[in-house]
C-alpha cells in the first residue's frame, strides 16, 4: 500500500480486501476484551479538521487512541486558520511538532492530494473527505458493513445490487463508493434526478436511474445521501417535498426493497427529507453499526499506513 | 537441505507434550490451549485433539499476537491473523501456549502482553515443537518435542500437512 490514503484509487482490490479483513480482525481482538493495543504507541496522528463533523473526526480520533497513538485535535474553528494562515504554514506548523499521520477534511476538492504531493510534511496524509471529490475510509466502512450484514467474508460483491440514492452531485461519499464496490465486484445503481447527476456520470461504468420506484424491487442495499444544502447555490429540485415524495426513503419503499435488504446513511441524516425516521430506525437499518464499524476500519488503515517500517 | 523430524517423530512428540501437560497439571480440567498463527495454531488444535483423548475435551484457541510485537517498527506492516479466545475465556485457567518454533522468545513476550489484556490465567505454559536456542529474552519453554541446537545462521522449517500439504521439520544451512 502507498503511504497514504488519499482515494479509493490508491488501493488495489486486493489491498482494500486485505484491510477489510484486517478491520474484522481488529473487531475479534476489541471483543476479546483487548479494549486497547499497544501498536502504534509513540506515534501522533493529528485530525486537521477544516470542516465540521462529528463521526469522522471522533471515530478517527478513537481508532488512534485504540492502538495507543496520540491524538491531536485541529479544527479550523478557533485556530490560526481563522486568522488567515494559509494550508502550507498550518502544514508546516505539524510537521515540525513530530505528526506520524494527518487526517485531513476540507472543502477544497484535492485539498488532501495537495498536502501530501507538496513536500511540506512528511506524514502519511489520510483523507477524510475533500469537497466533493472523495472519503475514502466511509466507502471502506460501508463495505465492511455489507460484508458483515450479508455474511460476505472474501468481500466478493458479485450478484449484489447497490442502489445509491439522492445527491450524488454533491458526495464524495458516492464517488468513493462507486470505485471501491466497482472494485469488489457489485452491480451499482445510482438513482437520483437528473439535476443532482455529475456531468460525464455515464462513464463511470454504473447504471443510473431516475425512478426509484421501478429500482426498488432489484435493490439488496439502499445507500440513502444526505441532501446536501451547504453546497447547494443553485435549486436543484422544486421544493424538498417534492424531492421527498420522488426520492425520499419511506417505510412503503422500505418494504418494496429485496428481503433482507438494508438501508444505509452515512450521516448525518435529514430525517423526513431522504429518510424517513420510521426507515432510519427500522430492523432494515444499519446506520449505528456503520458508526461502529468506522472505527474498526480506521483502525486498520492507521494500522496499515504507520505500523510498518518508517522509510 | 536435511530433515530432522518427519510426520511420525511430530505425532509422537505431540503425544508425549500431551501426556506431560496432564502430569504436570494433574488432568485437563482446567487447560486452555492457545496456538499463535500460523502454525502454532494448528499444532494447538492437535494437541487439543490428543489430550482429548487421553484426558477430556480441551478448549483450543487462536491467539494473534501481530499488533504486541515490538519489531513492527522493523518490517513492512503485515496482515492481522486470527484471535479466537475459547467461550470459557482464560481466567483462572492454566493456559498452554503453542508455537511451532522458539527462536529469539520476542513473540512469546508479545503473546504474554496480549495474554494479559483479556484476563488472568492462573498459570501460562509454553509447548514448542522445536526449541532452537539463540534466546534475546528470560524465557523458556516447558514442553519441547526436540531441542536442535542451531548456528543463527541456519534456519529452520516446519511444515505442517495442514498448511504445507505434509509434515516434516527441515533445517537448512547458511546460503
Amino acid at each position: 500500500m502507498k503511504n497514504h490514503l488519499l482515494s479509493i484509487n490508491d488501493l488495489s482490490r486486493e489491498e482494500a480486501i486485505s484491510l477489510l479483513t484486517t478491520a474484522r480482525e481488529l473487531g475479534k481482538v476489541s471483543e476479546g476484551g483487548h479494549k486497547k493495543l499497544p501498536t502504534l504507541r509513540g506515534r501522533a496522528v493529528v485530525n486537521l479538521f477544516f470542516e465540521d463533523s462529528t463521526r469522522t473526526r471522533i471515530s478517527f480520533e478513537s481508532a488512534a487512541k485504540r492502538l495507543s497513538a496520540d491524538v491531536i485535535n485541529f479544527s479550523a474553528k478557533g485556530s490560526s486558520v481563522s486568522k488567515g494562515e494559509s494550508l502550507k504554514d498550518t502544514a508546516q506548523t505539524l510537521q515540525a511538532m513530530g505528526a506520524d499521520a494527518v487526517v485531513i477534511r476540507h472543502s477544497a476538492s484535492g485539498a488532501a492530494q495537495r498536502l501530501a504531493d507538496s513536500g511540506w510534511i512528511s506524514a502519511s496524509v489520510i483523507n477524510a473527505g475533500d469537497g466533493t471529490h472523495e472519503h475514502p475510509t466511509q466507502a471502506l466502512l460501508d463495505a465492511f458493513t455489507i460484508g458483515e450484514r450479508f455474511g460476505i467474508d472474501d468481500f466478493n460483491f458479485a450478484g449484489l445490487e447497490i442502489g445509491i440514492v439522492g445527491d450524488i452531485l454533491h458526495s464524495r461519499v458516492a464517488r468513493s463508493n462507486v470505485l471501491l464496490l466497482k472494485k469488489l465486484g457489485a452491480k451499482v445503481t445510482l438513482i437520483a434526478p437528473p439535476t443532482l447527476l455529475p456531468v460525464g456520470v455515464e462513464n463511470w461504468g454504473v447504471d443510473v436511474s431516475y425512478d426509484f420506484d421501478a429500482t426498488l424491487p432489484r435493490l439488496d442495499v439502499a445507500m440513502m445521501l444526505r441532501i446536501q444544502s451547504e453546497r447547494m447555490n443553485d435549486s436543484f429540485f422544486p421544493s424538498a417535498r417534492e424531492y421527498s415524495r420522488g426520492f425520499g426513503l419511506d417505510l412503503s419503499r422500505l418494504h418494496s426493497i429485496k428481503k433482507d435488504g438494508i438501508v444505509m446513511h452515512p450521516g448525518p441524516m435529514n430525517r423526513g427529507l431522504e429518510i424517513s425516521a420510521d426507515s432510519a430506525d427500522s430492523m432494515q437499518s444499519v446506520v449505528l453499526a456503520q458508526v461502529t464499524n468506522g472505527v474498526l476500519v480506521r483502525m486498520a488503515v492507521l494500522y496499515h499506513l504507520l505500523a510498518g517500517a518508517v522509510n | 537441505m536435511s530433515r530432522i523430524l518427519d510426520s511420525g517423530d511430530i505425532g509422537r512428540a505431540l503425544k508425549r507434550i500431551a501426556h506431560e501437560i496432564i502430569e504436570h497439571n494433574q488432568g485437563t480440567s482446567k487447560i486452555t490451549i492457545l496456538g499463535i498463527p500460523t502454525r502454532g495454531a494448528y499444532l494447538g488444535e492437535r494437541l487439543g485433539k490428543i489430550l482429548g483423548e487421553i484426558g477430556s475435551p480441551t478448549p483450543v484457541g487462536t491467539l494473534d499476537i501481530t499488533l504486541h510485537r515490538d519489531d513492527l517498527r522493523l518490517r513492512p506492516p503485515r496482515p492481522l491473523l486470527e484471535t479466537l479466545i475459547p467461550s470459557e475465556g482464560i481466567e483462572g485457567r492454566h493456559v498452554i501456549l503453542v508455537d511451532d518454533v522458539l527462536y529469539s522468545g520476542r513473540t512469546i513476550r508479545a503473546a504474554l502482553d496480549a495474554i494479559g489484556e483479556i484476563g488472568r490465567p492462573a498459570s501460562v505454559q509454553l509447548a514448542v515443537l522445536v526449541d532452537r536456542g539463540h534466546r534475546e529474552l528470560p524465557i523458556r519453554a516447558d514442553y519441547v518435542g526436540k531441542n536442535i541446537p542451531t548456528s543463527s545462521t541456519e534456519s529452520i522449517k516446519v511444515l505442517l500437512s495442514e498448511v504445507d500439504g505434509e509434515d516434516g521439520v527441515d533445517i537448512e544451512a547458511a546460503k
